[in-house]
């Protein structure tokens, strides 16, 4: 009796799952507010007019972690996404673990290597080259934002070098402004780290340490110098950092409240939302001492092998997203680069511009390298390992930068 | 069998008066911080989004409205569609009552079994049954979603639903036993004496006078199950996610203005049925707790 | 959970006969055989389960973690390796020490703000039925859902201390969330917030059974009401203390939305918990072997607190049977 009745309620669910839409392509993502859905509602409405319905999937939360939660429960299960969002090593973790399907057809077709830096392309493809994800956009990390008035008002100017900085800072301290907006999330104390290293040991230093994860490189001094600048920035944030979202701190810039920022370039997006113009009302400038450099990060849409029936679906995505005039509409909104660099740059403000000729020189010198903080340097489990280490040092005051490089090479090592 | 609710508890008629002050004062004390955090969302959901990020949380609103109420149920963005959560809602609800009213019923037909009609080994099983209440979910998600996938009811409500029974069935098992130990025997055995057999006796004698522990199964099943937000994210997808996942995808956005608001006016709705559950069946709750806990 | 009071309480009842009809009646045609096997067959499926999706999946986890598995499950065993290198993780230890720091806390402010309340309200209050919704409808809401509205009252620039500021009170100060050393006890004020009620409806479930015969009997020989409430009544709820204990052992290990909604773990990965500990390492950071290395050890402690208590209940119930 109690079986029957089991088995008379699963059915009665069972068929209300039969139909299923023949073609739809499922996409699981993490941009759930608004200018980032808007955008992304751009590439809805060109899937649905090349005859493709489109099956929202948005789990929002944590950067992404709670998406990547719930892929791991999907793969699992068998029943991966067809596409999903995806950041640096996590497409390699899945591409290696043979999961994520072949899109090279569209990509050879469009000539997408003549387009995606290398760098970036790195991740976009599986160990035996063929591509397997479709990049959306360049996020630089390695910036500056600054409430122009303040600056105007205190008569100071964009720092060269740490130093300035720090003695920057301290007019601003004095003037009764917050020097530096900060939200106190490991990822946050992170992102400004990669311009810490970057900024004490040069670039080929940074790539040295936080890319190839040379023992020798993460066990000098450079990096103790590194931490001794996060432990000089620790004392520009206001009190109340600790646990604040990312955004609540660019508002706070915008405000007035507070000078700068260190922060990817999404904050822009929030500058210009509030009606800001850049060189007018906020500045941006590099982290002093990582002018050349571009530390990255970039979202892509990673195809996973679901079958046959599928594939166009996920080919005609890719192409979707490929597509220079998404590409500028959709950046324009997040406050990234195209992934491609024959976008041109005209509609772009004089920071996207900025950041779009400064990539070409980077690419040029070898200098565009993937941010740690964002999971474009080192692997998810290593990254991790290094997060502790940063946060919990940030996080305590009088802490000694030495213990701090040592304990950042160990938990390295260990996670390797 | 049960003690009524209004027998006097304490021999108290000595008590000054000013002991009364000191106990309703006392209550009331605790009963306002209790409800702060409740108070602040509610508050809060009433008021525009200027006079949040301006003023005091516990402030009334200097201009009442309801719009974000009405924004959150119908116009939110959940993801790419804006059509607030008022579909997720019915998706909790296809859920949630199938799971409950599975795992209640075989919960009590398990507690049945272990009380009435013992045999060798039944409380070992009960012991094995009862620690399947302390796992954690975490370490279930994968290979569950792997069973899933297998069954072909991963992503499905289907999938859901057993996923609920499976680790709801320890609680109600232990409900429906601990409150059927003290169920008297004797009417068991009377009615099969009568000729009552295993069903009968369940239907006629037992299910009549389980009220109370039913209603501390449902409400039990009913919260956790409609709070679930691991599982929800896990075995569900797009349109046919729970409340919670529409409601997490509301309020963590990551850029832009908060709409503090909407948020809270959201999580007040996804709340709603449990609060109503434990506001309306509070009082069946400690009953159903008492019941099994006086003699037979 | 909570009915596990009864099994105690009940214990203690004179040892009535227990009925085991299916032993004493016989069926002899193959039907009645059926009849026989009936409960059985009732309680399998649910037997199965158990072992299934329990058990089965314990022992997967505890196999896991004696494996090198990143991403995904591998089969390539590393005997303790994973347990040492989660042991030597300066984040476990934080974790440990966060566990039993919350743990204490969390168990003992609970027991004692539900007894105390349950006692206060078993005074014959009018409004008793609001006042208990009161307290108990923390329990009912999801942290995803209360979490924001106590991330608000206890940050300092915009909850309680700007709250006391603006009432005029300019040296108040509360900023435990924002300190290393004092956010931990800010999870156990919500902690203790959201279970505390649920607890207290166990104490007044059991305050409702006690014997009032033995309340007169000392009323009448001149006990004050503190020492009736003190030598009688808090004695006999003693099984109560015992269910609430495992129930809340339970909730404080198994703590996990109660962190993240509240302190992301944070400052830095002060609020660090063993459950936040496995599912950051299982999820989010490609350590399968770690997580389940960190899930078996909480399995583990969970299996020490339980199993004594289930072995009790087991076998009082056994001696009742003699």
């Amino acid at each position: 009796m109690k079986m029957k009745m089991v088995v008379a309620v699963m059915a009665l669910f069972a068929v209300r799952h039969a139909w299923a839409e023949e073609q739809a392509v499922e996409v699981v993502h993490w941009w759930t507010s608004g200018g980032e859905a808007a955008a992304l509602n751009v590439l809805k409405e060109d899937m649905q007019k090349r005859g493709y319905a489109w099956k929202d999937s948005p789990i929002a939360g944590g950067g992404g972690e709670q998406a990547r939660t719930v892929l791991r429960a999907r793969v699992a299960a068998g029943n991966p996404p067809d596409a999903m969002q995806m950041l640096g090593f996590t497409i390699r973790d899945y591409a290696d673990e043979g999961l994520l399907g072949d899109l090279s057809s569209v990509a050879n077709k469009e000539g997408w290597d003549k387009v995606v830096p290398a760098p970036l392309a790195k991740f976009s493809k599986n160990a035996k080259g063929q591509w397997v994800a479709a990049p959306v956009n360049i996020h630089r990390t390695n910036w500056i934002w600054a409430n122009k008035k303040i600056f105007d008002e205190l008569k100071i100017s964009p720092p060269k070098t740490f130093d300035e900085l720090i003695a920057i800072s301290a007019k601003i301290k004095a003037a009764g402004y917050i020097p530096l907006a900060h939200g106190g999330q490991p990822w946050q104390e992170a992102t400004i780290f990669d311009s810490a290293v970057m900024s004490a040991g040069g670039p080929a230093f940074y790539k040295k340490a936080m890319i190839e994860l040379d023992p020798a490189a993460l066990g000098s001094k450079n990096m103790e110098k590194a931490f001794d600048q996060m432990a000089k920035l620790r004392t520009l944030v206001d009190d109340n950092f600790s646990g604040r979202d990312w955004n609540l701190a660019t508002a706070m810039v915008i405000n007035g409240k507070a000078a700068m920022q260190m922060m990817g370039d999404w904050a822009k997006g929030e500058f210009i939302k509030a009606g800001k113009k850049p060189n007018v009302d906020f500045l941006c400038f590099q982290y002093p001492g990582t002018e050349g450099a571009f530390t990255f990060n970039t979202d892509q849409f990673a195809m996973f092998k679901v079958g046959e029936k599928q594939a166009k679906g996920q080919l005609t995505l890719a192409s979707a997203v490929m597509n220079p005039s998404f590409q500028e509409a959709f950046n324009l909104a997040k406050g990234s680069i195209p992934a491609r660099t024959d976008v041109p740059d005209t509609k772009f403000e004089a920071c996207g511009k900025k950041s779009m000729a400064d990539l070409k020189v980077a690419i040029k010198n070898d200098t565009m390298l993937g941010s740690f903080a964002h999971g474009h340097a080192m692997p998810d489990a290593v990254k991790g390992a290094g997060y502790d280490v940063v946060t919990k040092f940030f996080n305590h005051p009088g802490a000694s930068s030495a213990e701090a490089a040592k304990e950042f090479a160990k938990a390295i090592e260990a996670a390797k | 069998m049960a003690k009524t609710w209004e027998t006097p508890q304490m021999v108290q008629e000595t008590g000054f008066r000013w002991s009364r002050v000191v106990v309703y004062g006392l209550l009331v004390f605790f009963g306002a911080v209790y409800l702060l955090p409740l108070l602040v969302m509610l508050l809060t959901s009433f008021k525009p989004l200027p006079e949040i990020y301006a003023g005091n949380m516990v402030a009334l609103p200097r201009h009442w409205t309801v719009e974000p109420w009405v924004n959150a149920w119908t116009k939110a963005c959940v993801g790419l569609n804006c059509n607030g959560i008022k579909g997720y809602f019915w998706n909790s609800i296809q859920m949630t009552v199938p799971a409950v009213v599975i795992s209640t019923g075989m919960g009590l037909l398990n507690g049945y079994v272990l009380t009435k009609w013992r045999f060798r080994g039944a409380n070992v099983l009960f012991g094995l049954i009862l620690f399947g209440c302390f796992i954690p979910f975490q370490i279930v998600l994968i290979p569950m979603a792997t069973f899933l996938g297998r069954m072909g009811i991963a992503s499905s409500t289907t999938g859901l639903v057993f996923v609920h029974v499976v680790y709801g069935l320890c609680f109600t098992t232990l409900y429906a036993r601990n409150y059927y130990m003290a169920f008297p025997d004797e009417l068991v055995k009377a009615a099969m004496i009568d000729g009552a057999r295993f069903f009968s006796i369940f239907r006629r004698v037992l299910l009549p006078n389980s009220g109370p522990i039913i209603i501390v199964a449902v409400i039990w099943q009913f919260t956790n199950i409609w709070n679930d937000f691991l599982f929800g994210a896990s075995f569900s997808t797009g349109t046919s996610a729970p409340m919670t996942v529409a409601l997490n995808n509301v309020v963590m956005t990551s850029t832009g203005e908060r709409e503090y608001n909407v948020h809270m006016a959201a999580a007040m709705i996804a709340a709603l049925p449990t609060l109503m559950v434990y506001v309306f069946g509070g009082r069946y709750f400690v009953r159903g707790l008492m019941a099994g806990s006086v003699k037979g | 959970m909570q009915t596990t009071v009864m099994t105690e309480q009940e214990a203690r009842a004179p040892a009535g006969s227990v009925t085991q009809p299916a032993a004493r009646v016989g069926w002899s045609s193959p039907r009645g055989w059926l009849q026989q096997q009936l409960p059985r067959l009732v309680l399998s499926p649910t037997v199965v389960i158990t072992l299934v999706f329990v058990y089965g999946f314990i022992l997967w986890t505890l196999y896991l973690s004696f494996t090198r598995s990143r991403g995904i499950p591998s089969h390539e065993l590393v005997g303790w390796l994973n347990y040492q290198r989660v042991w030597n993780h300066p984040r476990w230890s934080v974790a440990l020490h966060n566990l039993a720091v919350f743990g204490i806390l969390y168990i003992a402010l609970c027991l004692v703000l539900g007894l105390f309340i349950a006692i206060l309200l078993d005074q014959r209050i009018r409004q008793e039925g609001a006042l208990r919704a009161i307290y108990l409808y923390p329990m009912a809401l999801s942290f995803i859902v209360t979490g924001t509205a106590w991330k608000w009252m206890l940050n300092p620039g915009l909850g309680l201390e700007k709250l006391f500021k603006d009432w005029g009170f300019a040296n108040f100060k509360f900023d435990w969330i924002i300190d290393e050393r004092m956010a931990i006890y800010t999870v156990v004020i919500a902690g203790v917030w959201q279970a505390s009620g649920f607890v207290m409806a166990m104490f007044l479930a059991g305050l409702r059974g006690v014997d009032q015969d033995l309340i007169k009997a000392a009323s009448i020989d001149g006990a004050s009401l503190p020492r009736i409430y003190r030598r009688i009544i808090i004695p006999q709820l003693r099984p109560v203390f015992l269910s609430a204990v495992v129930i809340l052992a339970h909730l404080a290990i198994k703590s996990y939305e109660l962190v993240v909604a509240l302190t992301g773990g944070g400052p830095g990965y002060a609020t660090e918990m063993p459950s936040t500990f496995m599912y950051a390492h299982t999820f989010t950071r490609s350590q399968l072997g770690w997580g389940a290395a960190s899930a078996t050890m909480m399995l583990l402690t969970v299996a020490a607190i339980m199993v004594p208590y289930l072995y009790s209940e087991v076998r009082t119930v056994r001696s009742r049977r003699q």
